[in-house]
């Protein structure tokens, strides 16, 4: 009788978050305001560390579990002219490409946060006033898509564009590897 | 009551009966319910099954009422709001209109014809599983934020990958893919039924013309289906596997998405619809005591719209680009279908006119159906026309239009039909005031709802707009829609409270309590799991009436298993028997392994292969041969008078 | 500012015309509803009186009693095909008197439809480089025919001021076209008619029929470039549209702000709504729009900004400049 009830406590927890799961998927927020990315935080920008090696702890994202910001990330990327450098779907151009698993200043949400807010040397623009924090996620929710690292479930399909590269949802997950070159000698695929 | 109810009692045969019901009754407990095929059973589940879905519905469409009574409400925002009306709208489309009519049919058609089942009742059976697993889904995904959002009519590009992010979508596109199946399964099934299964003598000329209604819409059906199997099909993949099929930059084509889904749409009204009018031709003699005016007239009437059904789908397109000549050729055909539709009314009015009505609530209910349908009937001719769409077209003035229409050809008929065969199905007659309440309140309900809309429409209210600036002047007319609603609600609820209120306290009906004149009111009500002790035998078109209350019957099927009688396709001569496979389990694991199929490819490719392998071990063992009887020893049917029929 | 006196959200109904298509329209439909109204009638007097009238044949089935009923159904359906016959030779006159605009020098227009809000450019075969583009403000001359082509970058909308014309369908791939022409002078309010999305309901836009000469006044002053800032509280705002978040989606003539993603604000001063049309364009409004737009359509393109007091003051006072 207890194992009965032990297992149908763990079928209800699972249809629950399945329905937790898709609720945070579902979701369109358009008026709440997500927390700015805490600066004071350990934000690990590279492997390479003054003194002893600091504890990374990762942020959470407000968005990465939901498709409707993810695809918002999507539209703004092209909107805002992210393309331009770094590609249609990501695969870099001027800038560096956003699909595989080398992270210059590492893949951690917040870290994507303070690259597009503040930007970066050697040509990423800051983005400080342009954009709203809430864009800014939205962003960071897409960049962090293009190199598969959201659930299947979540990911954006193809958009209504040429089908130049592979898109979001069929590409296979790139586990973010820091990069150890200075950031200034990237090149182009 | 009457003399045939009298008769059919008398006759008592007790051990015949007791062997015939335990070849035919379906087994005790939760597991025998789901291993039922009979198709009485299966044809209540698709009809409560429905209502429950019409209920949701209604209650979707009284909160989108409320939102819009006054200008800039605030009760729902735009994204609650687009999912309720999306679900409104697949909701009585796909998972109460068309299937509670299926419903009816498989219920009721093979009792009219005088069959002990409908043919292939594992695949009915079936078919009824996979289209509650489309409901549970779809129903599932609303109530955890998933609700579709992009129309009923999902227009791509909106409904595709780039603008509809997450899952809602794919959901919707897979319960279509369930509607479908059961729609489809369904159909084969009343085809086959309807056209080998008919009693002896019951040639197609003296068949109900509900079954024609039936009949002609399972062909629909058929035609119609595959249309938007495959463009849900190609949707999904879209969405799924980032096929190009709509993507414009890469040669899809966004009115591809159209096209293939009004060939079904359109055909999909009149798929809903024309079992109305079947409903209403087969009460009519009963409520006015004489056969139908018109048989033929009507029978073709009911086959020309048909036909002429698959010629509209374009006039839901009149605000894309089109050639001057086409606009023609659909505005003609639109503005054709009401010559048949015509000709139903006039054959019913006749009907009317030479006949003594009595005024019980299924007429009531005919008459409001008559006065509805042709409001809805007039703006239908009127948006016919290609200038005059353009104007009104994706406006409330549409809105009201195809409600007066549906309302009219569909929901009032329905109601007709339950309260003249509730009594058949349950044994019980249900309140005669409550009817008269029910009728009222829905008739003034209903034109205060929707009259009002096409004013609305005209003062140019678009549709699907989930709110509304104040100084359009559109308040008003909204509120008192607002109100009809409310009313159209109270009228479900005392209708509810009758159907409730009967099961228990209801006048005993006995056989045939309207003294009808078709074939299912010969045999009792409730019928027995067996339908008749014999197979009747029809001499002509109220077979009842005809024989005074003592039908002819046939005899010679096996008893110690579920065995029928086929006839031939025309003139229902006897042909040959056939051993029914009884009750069994794997239709319902069948169902579940198609849900699994579909459900679990949603969210991932695993699906096919996991749900393949599944179905393909479950269709195994549903199609496994079984020890076959020795047909030797059967007598051959032979028609026998009544009092020979042997004890 | 006769906006703000006249009722012009009520200005959007098709029974009410001011161009010559929907004035056609509009007479076609006095025949349509007085016949389907004499047609109704005659259905329900003769069902009512079938219901109620006290003398009932013996036999319904007697063969003269059928051969009446054949007779007066055959009929009927005679009656309702003459009609339908009458009904699709006027239909079809009306489509084609109204397929192709009078032979006049048509004004071009070209319509993008985007989520949710209207672009209007008007092509200048002269100086190409000189086109106009504003937003949600259709301005036309009274009595010439304007052809708009229309195409949409997002998802199907539809294009519909039941006022002067019935309504045409954007879609992505298929460029379309429709025709429309004013007879009088007035706003006439317009909305999007296919379902588009999350603010389908707030995708309006009004057209302006002016006299041709205001319009050709109208339109040299559009082509022009936005008038500078005129005093420092207005060139205050200049700055914080050009270094805030505003100029990434907004244009305006003159210049450094380009984007192209939202409406083209050169003239945004004389516009008379904002928000496609939802809202008149007062100050208060504006500073409602521009700081929480979320708040008036949710699920808009438009972030929330959060501006200093003073910094919105000086924002309002240079957009309302730009007349």
């Amino acid at each position: 009788m207890r194992f009965g009830r032990i297992s149908s406590l763990l079928l209800v927890t699972a249809l629950l978050s399945i329905a937790a799961a898709g609720c945070e998927r579902e979701e369109r927020r358009f008026r709440e305001v997500p927390p700015a990315a805490d600066q004071s935080t350990n934000v690990v920008q590279s492997d390479l560390q003054p003194g002893p090696s600091i504890v990374a702890t990762a942020t959470q994202h407000p968005y990465d579990d939901n498709a409707y910001a993810i695809a918002s990330g999507k539209r703004l990327y092209v909107q805002m002219n992210c393309a331009g450098c770094h590609g249609l779907a990501g695969g870099g151009s001027i800038g560096p490409p956003l699909l595989d698993d080398k992270w210059i200043y590492g893949s951690d949400p917040s870290n994507i946060f303070s690259t597009i807010v503040e930007g970066r040397p050697n040509g990423m623009p800051s983005w400080k006033g342009k954009l709203s924090n809430d864009q800014v996620w939205q962003l960071v929710a897409y960049v962090r898509d293009l190199s598969g690292l959201h659930r299947k479930d979540v990911r954006n399909s193809r958009g209504d564009n040429m089908a130049a590269v592979q898109d979001e949802q069929n590409r296979n997950r790139q586990t973010p590897r820091s990069s150890f070159e200075p950031p200034g000698s990237v090149t182009t695929p | 009551m009457t003399t045939a109810t009298a008769r059919v009692e008398t006759i008592a045969q007790p051990e015949l009966d007791v062997e015939l019901d335990a070849v035919w009754r379906s087994r005790p407990g939760f597991i025998g319910w789901l291993m039922s095929t009979d198709h009485k059973s299966i044809g209540k589940r698709y009809v409560a099954t429905a209502f429950i879905f019409f209920c949701l519905a209604g209650l979707e469409a009284a909160t989108m009422r409320a939102q819009l009574s006054r200008p800039e409400n605030g009760l729902l925002g735009p994204d609650t709001y687009n999912q309720v009306f999306t679900m409104h709208g697949t909701t009585m489309m796909f998972l109460f209109a068309v299937p509670v009519m299926i419903g009816i049919g498989l219920y009721l058609v093979p009792l009219m014809i005088g069959a002990r089942n409908v043919a292939f009742p594992r695949a009915n059976a079936m078919g009824y599983w996979v289209y509650l697993i489309g409901g549970l889904l779809i129903y599932s995904g609303f109530f955890v934020n998933s609700g579709p959002d992009a129309g009923w009519f999902a227009y791509v590009p909106l409904a595709g990958p780039q603008f509809s992010p997450g899952k809602r979508v794919d959901i919707w596109a897979q319960m279509i893919t369930f509607t479908e199946i059961a729609a489809l399964v369904a159909s084969v099934v009343q085809i086959t039924t309807i056209f080998k299964l008919r009693a002896p003598g019951m040639s197609l000329n003296r068949v109900p013309i509900l079954v024609w209604t039936t009949l002609v819409v399972q062909f629909m059906i058929m035609f119609a289906m595959p249309s938007v199997a495959t463009a849900s099909l190609f949707l999904a993949m879209d969405r799924l596997i980032s096929t190009h099929f709509f993507n414009p930059a890469e040669g899809g084509d966004a009115l591809l998405w159209q096209h293939r889904f009004w060939f079904f749409g359109h055909p999909e009204v009149y798929i809903m619809f024309l079992p109305g009018p079947g409903i209403i031709s087969s009460l009519l003699p009963a409520f006015t005591r004489r056969p139908v005016f018109g048989y033929p007239a009507l029978v073709l009437a009911v086959i020309a719209t048909g036909f002429i059904a698959f010629g509209l789908w374009v006039h839901h397109m009149f605000a894309t680009p089109l050639p001057q000549l086409g606009q023609s050729f659909f505005t003609a055909a639109s503005a054709l279908v009401a010559i048949p539709n015509g000709i139903q009314i006039f054959c019913w009015i006749a009907t009317i006119w030479s006949g003594r009505p009595i005024f019980r609530t299924p007429l009531l209910f005919t008459i409001g159906s008559i006065i509805i349908f042709v409001i809805g009937g007039m703006t239908g001719v009127m948006i016919a026309s290609v200038p005059f769409d353009s104007q009104v077209h994706d406006t409330y003035f549409i809105v009201a239009h195809f409600h007066y229409v549906i309302l009219g050809g569909v929901v009032f008929p329905l109601f007709a039909g339950f309260y003249y065969w509730w009594p058949k199905v349950t044994g019980r007659l249900l309140s005669e005031a409550a009817g008269k309440w029910n009728f009222w309140l829905m008739f003034i309900g209903v034109n205060a709802t929707f009259f009002p809309m096409h004013q609305l429409g005209m003062e140019g209210m678009p549709r699907r707009v989930y709110t509304y600036l104040a100084g359009t002047g559109w308040g008003d007319l909204n509120l008192v829609a607002s109100i009809g609603a409310l009313v159209i609600f109270s009228s479900v609820v005392v209708f509810l409270g009758n159907v409730i209120w009967s099961l228990r306290h209801g006048q005993i009906a006995g056989a045939n309590p309207w003294n009808a004149d078709s074939l299912e009111w010969a045999t009792s009500s409730p019928p027995p799991s067996y339908n008749f002790r014999d197979t009747p035998v029809v001499g002509g078109r109220a077979p009842v009436w005809e024989s005074g209350g003592e039908l002819p019957v046939m005899t010679g099927l096996a008893r110690d298993r579920q065995q029928v009688l086929l006839t031939t396709v025309l003139d229902a001569e006897p042909d040959s028997r056939h051993d029914h496979p009884g009750h069994t389990i794997w239709p319902f694991i069948l169902a579940v392994t198609i849900g699994i199929f579909f459900i679990v490819l949603i969210f991932t490719p695993w699906g096919m292969p996991i749900g393949t392998v599944l179905g393909f071990i479950a269709y195994a063992r549903y199609v496994w041969p079984k020890k076959r009887h020795d047909p030797s020893i059967i007598e051959l049917p032979r028609s026998v008078p009544p009092a020979e029929v042997p004890r | 500012m006769m906006l703000l006196q006249a009722p012009h959200y009520a200005q959007q109904s098709m029974i009410d015309p001011a161009g010559t298509k929907a004035g056609a329209i509009n007479d076609f439909w006095h025949f349509l509803i007085v016949t389907a109204s004499i047609v109704t009638a005659i259905v329900f007097i003769t069902l009512f009186i079938a219901l109620a009238k006290r003398r009932r044949p013996a036999d319904p089935e007697a063969p003269g009693e059928q051969r009446s009923l054949t007779r007066w159904v055959t009929g009927s359906v005679a009656v309702t095909l003459v009609i339908i016959v009458v009904f699709l030779f006027m239909d079809f006159r009306l489509g084609r008197a109204i397929a192709t605009p009078p032979q006049r020098t048509p004004l071009r227009v070209n319509v993008i439809g985007h989520q949710w809000w209207w672009e209007f450019q008007y092509p200048d075969s002269a100086t190409p480089g000189n086109w106009i583009s504003t937003a949600n403000e259709l301005h036309i001359p009274v009595g010439r025919p304007v052809i708009l082509r229309m195409s949409a970058r997002d998802v199907i909308h539809s294009f519909w001021v039941p006022n002067l014309s019935g309504k045409k369908d954007l879609i992505p791939g298929h460029d379309t076209e429709t025709w429309i022409e004013a007879d009088s002078a007035g706003i006439y309010r317009g909305q999007c008619a296919e379902f588009c999305g999350l603010q389908h309901a707030k995708m309006a836009l009004l057209v302006i029929a002016e006299p041709e000469r205001q319009f050709e006044q109208w339109a040299l002053g559009a082509r022009g470039a936005a008038l500078a800032p005129a005093d420092s509280t207005a060139k205050a705002g200049e700055q914080v549209f050009l270094t805030g978040g505003c100029s990434v989606c907004h244009a305006i003539g003159g210049t450094m702000a380009g984007g192209t993603v939202g409406p083209n604000l050169t003239h945004f001063g004389s516009r008379l709504t904002i928000a496609a049309a939802s809202l008149p364009n007062t100050k208060g409004n504006l500073g409602g729009w521009i700081v929480d737009p979320q708040r008036i359509k949710p699920g808009s393109f438009m972030p929330p900004n959060a501006l200093e007091p003073d910094q919105l003051e000086a924002l309002l006072a240079y957009l309302e400049g730009l007349k």
